[in-house]
């Protein structure tokens, strides 16, 4: 999958939001993709418009996205319902809200697989459901029972394999595990680890939690105010950030190994996307902040192969 | 109790009733009990940060609720200062207030919405008589100041939802300090504000607890945050205090399986270093029907046929280190 110049705006009765703002990727087959962001920082609009489901008042105003040869922005509503599930799902941040309270689980992945396949009958719709669920780590006969009577873990394997169904080539988790407990967490995130490499999918995860995408993906894309701020390979964020927000986020988050740890807290707090900074949306909260960033938008900046970031420090010709 | 304790906590359990259906009600006679604390004892020395920690479901907040008689308990003691406070009466419950405060995960949901920052965070003055106009209005802009709202004259002027989470979690801090309370309990005071604002806040409260000489009793379900800030810790499961010691040795020997299990659960910021999770078999039991005997059996490892009838008792292994499994005790 390719995105090109992504841009998408919601139109509000107090003005125009760019929640996502010229981005442009790249996901390639079986890799895990971290999106790391702040609340209001576009993450979750980005996910949802891979998908075509911007909400409204949102729409999508600039841009590309290439799947497999296709435009998804261009296709007719049939053609992207299909290409949903089919091609590129969702899982969602609250598992108990995201299954149907008055359907029996197994229901679920009947109607989803007969949605996408209607020569499939009930009966062999059920068994492969069943197959489904003990791949995520359910046993088969919760297929008869109503979303109430499990927990929020196994609702969250459940609408995994929902996801999985119709062996997909992109799922995007959207904070899959923020509603659970870390326990919890950590088992579904190990299994979304796993599916990936037998299916051979790819993984967006996205999340606010810098430590998960850090130790689950290959390359991390960190969001502030609609921008793609840094956008590289995992271990270059970790031992070479670049940008002063990805280098505040990494000193400010606690890590359990070390024994004692001095965390850093970054200044001021995130701009308000209806009346932002001029120049870098950063600058009032960094700490190199010059003349320029406060005049300019810094242009996405390549810092060596696959690592790119938006700050002016980092612009040909000048050392950092 | 010692000249350091300033809270002390003695089987403390709360159990609240389930609802029945009419129909039930009419069948059956037994009554059901969430054992939402369930035999909890601890204490607090003067000036330290407490933390209790557990995933949801494990009594934590209940027991923060309880140590500030918020909610009355089923049964148990709570000495605060050397004093009994949970046979206190109203009136008393009232100046025991002045010295202890909570503040609580959802800074939004803890204002009225209807009420200017500077009056919600002047009104326990106003409640307890201490200061009234423009006294108040100073004290006001001096804590506002103080908790790093500025400038405070313009935000004393706005509304809950004109500020941004962080900002009223700041005020929150303000509206429990203004009263200059000795102990706080700090219930998720940053799980629901933003990662790059968390470390703000949390550096705020370890200098107010240094300025004001505050003790604290914080209540998180995230360990790394618990082990940036705490001195000592308590794990909870079900109800109950399954291990209690001080930071190091909670980090770097945990004995109980459950505390093994929580600390290897923690995603490590670090690339590609996919630490060895401790498994752990199925979800949490509901916390009206817990397991007999050791109620982390279900779960555990290395449960035994014993840990099926004994009910293990929290033990100390060494000074300052408890835990409560059959298996330590030997």
């Amino acid at each position: 999958m390719t995105v090109d110049a992504l841009t998408v705006e919601y139109w509000t009765r107090k003005g125009k939001i760019r929640a996502v703002e010229d981005m442009s990727f790249s996901l390639e087959k079986a890799e895990t993709l971290g999106v790391v962001g702040e609340s209001g920082s576009g993450k979750s609009t980005l996910g949802l418009s891979l998908i075509g489901l911007v909400p409204f008042p949102g729409r999508i105003t600039k841009g590309k996205i290439i799947l497999k040869d296709k435009e998804v922005l261009k296709l007719r509503k049939d053609d992207l319902r299909n290409l949903r599930g089919k091609e590129i799902c969702y899982v969602f941040q609250d598992p108990m809200t995201s299954l149907n309270p008055v359907k029996k689980i197994g229901a679920h992945f009947v109607e989803l697989i007969r949605t996408h396949e209607p020569q499939v009958t009930k009966q062999e719709a059920l068994k492969r459901a069943k197959k489904l669920l003990k791949d995520v780590g359910i046993q088969p006969e919760r297929l008869n029972d109503y979303p109430h009577q499990l927990s929020g873990g196994m609702r969250q394997r459940v609408m995994i394999g929902l996801a999985i169904a119709l062996n997909p080539s992109i799922v995007v988790a959207d904070e899959p595990t923020t509603a659970l407990d870390v326990i919890v967490q950590a088992k579904i995130l190990d299994l979304l680890n796993a599916l990936r490499d037998a299916y051979g999918m790819a993984l967006i995860l996205i999340t606010h939690d810098l430590s998960i995408v850090l130790q689950r993906s290959d390359r991390i894309m960190v969001m502030y105010a609609g921008h793609m701020v840094e956008y590289a390979p995992s271990i270059e964020i970790y031992s070479n950030p670049k940008h002063p927000y990805t280098q505040g986020l990494l000193k400010s988050i606690p890590n359990i190994e070390l024994a004692d740890q001095k965390l850093e807290a970054i200044s001021g707090s995130p701009p308000d996307l209806l009346d932002l900074p001029k120049g870098c949306r950063f600058w009032p909260r960094c700490y190199c902040a010059f003349e320029r960033c406060r005049m300019e938008a810094p242009p996405l900046i390549t810092t060596g192969t696959e690592h790119f970031t938006r700050c002016f420090l980092y612009e040909e010709g000048r050392k950092a | 109790m010692s000249q350091n304790e300033i809270l002390k906590v003695e089987h403390l359990k709360k159990y609240f009733p389930v609802e029945k259906s009419f129909i039930e009600k009419m069948l059956t006679r037994t009554r059901h009990f969430v054992r939402a604390v369930d035999d909890v004892s601890f204490s607090v020395l003067k000036g330290e940060i407490f933390t209790l920690a557990g995933e949801s479901g494990c009594g934590k907040t209940t027991t923060g609720k309880l140590v500030v008689r918020l909610i009355p308990p089923t049964s148990g003691k709570i000495f605060f200062d050397n004093v009994e406070i949970t046979t206190l009466d109203h009136e008393a419950l009232r100046m025991l207030k002045r010295r202890m405060q909570i503040i609580f995960q959802d800074p939004y949901a803890s204002f009225n919405p209807r009420m200017k920052i500077g009056e919600a965070v002047g009104h326990p003055l106003e409640i307890h008589g201490l200061a009234k106009h423009d006294e108040k209005r100073k004290r006001v802009l001096e804590i506002l100041e103080r908790v790093g709202i500025t400038p405070a004259e313009k935000f004393s002027d706005l509304y809950p939802h004109q500020m941004s989470g962080g900002q009223r979690q700041r005020a929150a801090m303000a509206r429990a300090l203004i009263l200059q309370p000795e102990f706080i309990v700090a219930d998720e005071p940053v799980s629901m504000i933003d990662v790059s604002l968390r470390t703000a806040i949390i550096d705020l409260m370890l200098n107010l607890r240094k300025d004001f000489g505050l003790t604290y009793l914080f209540i998180t379900h995230d360990l790394a945050i618990a082990k940036y800030i705490s001195d000592r810790i308590a794990i909870m499961y079900l109800g109950k205090i399954v291990e209690l010691g001080d930071k190091p040795t909670i980090f770097s020997n945990p004995m109980h399986p459950y505390t093994q299990a929580l600390l290897s659960a923690i995603p490590v910021p670090v690339p590609e270093r996919k630490r060895k999770t401790t498994e752990l078999i199925g979800d949490v039991p509901s916390a009206i029907n817990i397991p007999s005997g050791c109620r982390f059996r279900t779960r555990c490892r290395c449960a035994e046929k014993a840990c099926e009838e004994k009910e293990p008792e929290l033990i100390p292994i060494s000074p300052d280190h408890y835990v409560a499994c059959n298996l330590a005790e030997n």
